[in-house]
């Protein structure tokens, strides 16, 4: 619809509010509506693992934009509100408490939920994900004793390092004998894995969870594949996230892992996808993809705002992230292969501070740096910059992989 | 328009350093460094480019002043 009267965006936290906000940067002036599930004003993700759960800032330093910043956007802001089915012919989303909202552009950022273990719903397991999640588990860490961490990912090891950081003891159990070395590379990987063993965490890696075991309705340990026991007094599963698609699974959309998006991040007419929740055609790998980077829910943000006004444009980032480790800061742009070569540009790999490119098949495929951002900005510009060619009308295609870097 | 930023809050992305280079850089520990306060209007939007990239959200722009 090239003149929508009124924008409906289901999720309110980073992406769908980004989204929001780039409607109104862009020209938008019909009505505008953004829908979120959770209560009480948004707040930012990344803190929750870090700042908020060792407590270096209190929960409202995690709020999500400046309230000046919120306030001018101009929306309706239904918080505590729902989303349950979506009527894509009659363009209508039904929610649990505000009715049946019409509109004429529908914006799904409904983002991800943590997956969860069988039998771990009980007082003293934990997840990961919202701010209520990070304040139920900052207060079990404050009684102390020993935090088990199912899961050597980003949010585990995080959490981890913050656990640790407020004096617990720490043993984190993956499965993976090299957790992350499809994210870092191995080199990378081996030198975080082993700060936090420099730090007292104990890690178990290469063995699975047979079973969280209990002890008068609270966790009280793990019993591991290899018939080992690990005691502890409270459970964090970080074992990933899936997409909350559950209310739109009737609609029609392709909703298999994340919501089904072209090139432009559109799933349907009249349907657009941001942020974690949304699977695109990324033109620029030849492939679609669905990326849970903070960095990644404002860039997809402007791009989605701009199309549903017009533009037409296919959305090519290089990925981002970074993650904060006790008194370290690795940053990622683009991939880093596990059977990447790491070429040092900065520093030393073995060093307190690094820049390497990636380089696999004979092309760079990302920059990771060691506690050094500055350099790392400067290097990042060595990875393709499709969002660059996107912009200055390039054609589209292939460009990841064995080609030339032209 | 002026710029603020909180640069306790920053996680040195470099995110705005990509988008407004003549607005932002980043010191040896790649904190956010605000180069023009009032930027000229040629970059106006450079900055405003750089405020949604900002991954943590540390950058506020007012327009009104």
């Amino acid at each position: 619809m090239a003149d929508p009267r009124h924008i409906l965006v289901v999720g309110g936290s980073a992406a769908g509010l980004s989204t929001a906000e780039a409607l109104r940067r862009f020209g938008f002036d019909g009505a505008l509506t953004v829908l979120e599930a959770e209560a009480g004003g948004p707040y930012d993700r990344p803190p929750l693992s870090k700042q908020v759960l060792d407590g270096s800032w209190a929960p409202e330093r995690a709020a999500l934009f400046p309230a000046e910043r919120l306030a001018r956007i101009g929306f309706g802001h239904l918080t505590g509100v729902r989303a349950v089915s979506l009527d894509r012919r009659r363009r209508v989303v039904r929610t649990d408490v505000a009715g049946d909202l019409t509109y004429d552009e529908l914006v799904i950022a409904t983002g991800v939920a943590p997956r969860r273990l069988a039998g771990d719903r009980l007082p003293g397991v934990h997840v990961l994900r919202t701010m209520a999640d990070a304040l139920r588990l900052r207060e079990d860490l404050l009684r102390g004793g020993r935090l088990l961490v199912v899961g050597a990912g980003f949010v585990g090891l995080e959490a981890a390092a913050s656990a640790r950081r407020l004096g617990l003891a720490v043993t984190v159990v993956d499965p993976d004998p090299r957790p992350l070395a499809g994210r870092l590379g191995p080199v990378v990987a081996g030198r975080l894995l082993g700060l936090h063993a420099g730090h007292g965490v104990e890690l178990r890696l290469g063995v699975g969870v047979r079973r969280i075991t209990r002890w008068g309705g609270r966790p009280d340990g793990l019993d591991l594949s290899d018939g080992a026991h690990l005691e502890g007094s409270a459970v964090l599963v970080a074992i990933g996230c899936r997409p909350v698609v559950d209310w739109v699974a009737g609609s029609g959309l392709d909703v298999g892992d994340g919501v089904r998006c072209d090139a432009r991040c559109q799933a349907a007419p009249g349907v657009w996808a941001v942020g974690d929740v949304a699977r695109w055609h990324h033109d620029g790998f030849g492939r679609s993809m669905r990326i849970e980077h903070r960095q990644h829910a404002t860039e997809q943000a402007q791009v989605v705002a701009r199309n549903i006004l017009g533009a037409g444009v296919a959305f090519t980032p290089t990925p981002y992230f970074w993650t904060d480790h006790f008194d370290v800061r690795v940053q990622v742009a683009g991939f880093v292969p596990a059977d990447a070569t790491l070429r040092p540009v900065d520093g030393d790999i073995a060093g307190g501070r690094f820049v390497a490119l990636a380089e696999h098949g004979g092309r760079v495929a990302g920059v990771v740096a060691w506690n050094s951002a500055k350099a790392f900005t400067a290097h990042r510009r060595l990875v393709p910059a499709f969002a660059a060619r996107a912009a200055a009308g390039a054609p589209s295609r292939p460009r990841y992989g064995n080609e030339e870097q032209s | 328009m002026r710029i603020r930023t909180e640069r306790d809050s920053c996680i040195s992305s470099g995110a705005c350093v990509l988008e407004a280079p003549q607005v932002f850089d980043q010191d040896e520990d790649g904190v956010v460094v605000l180069l023009q306060e009032s930027p000229a209007p040629d970059v106006a939007d450079a900055a405003r480019n750089a405020m949604m990239a900002c991954p943590a959200a540390v950058i506020t722009i007012d327009e009104d002043t």
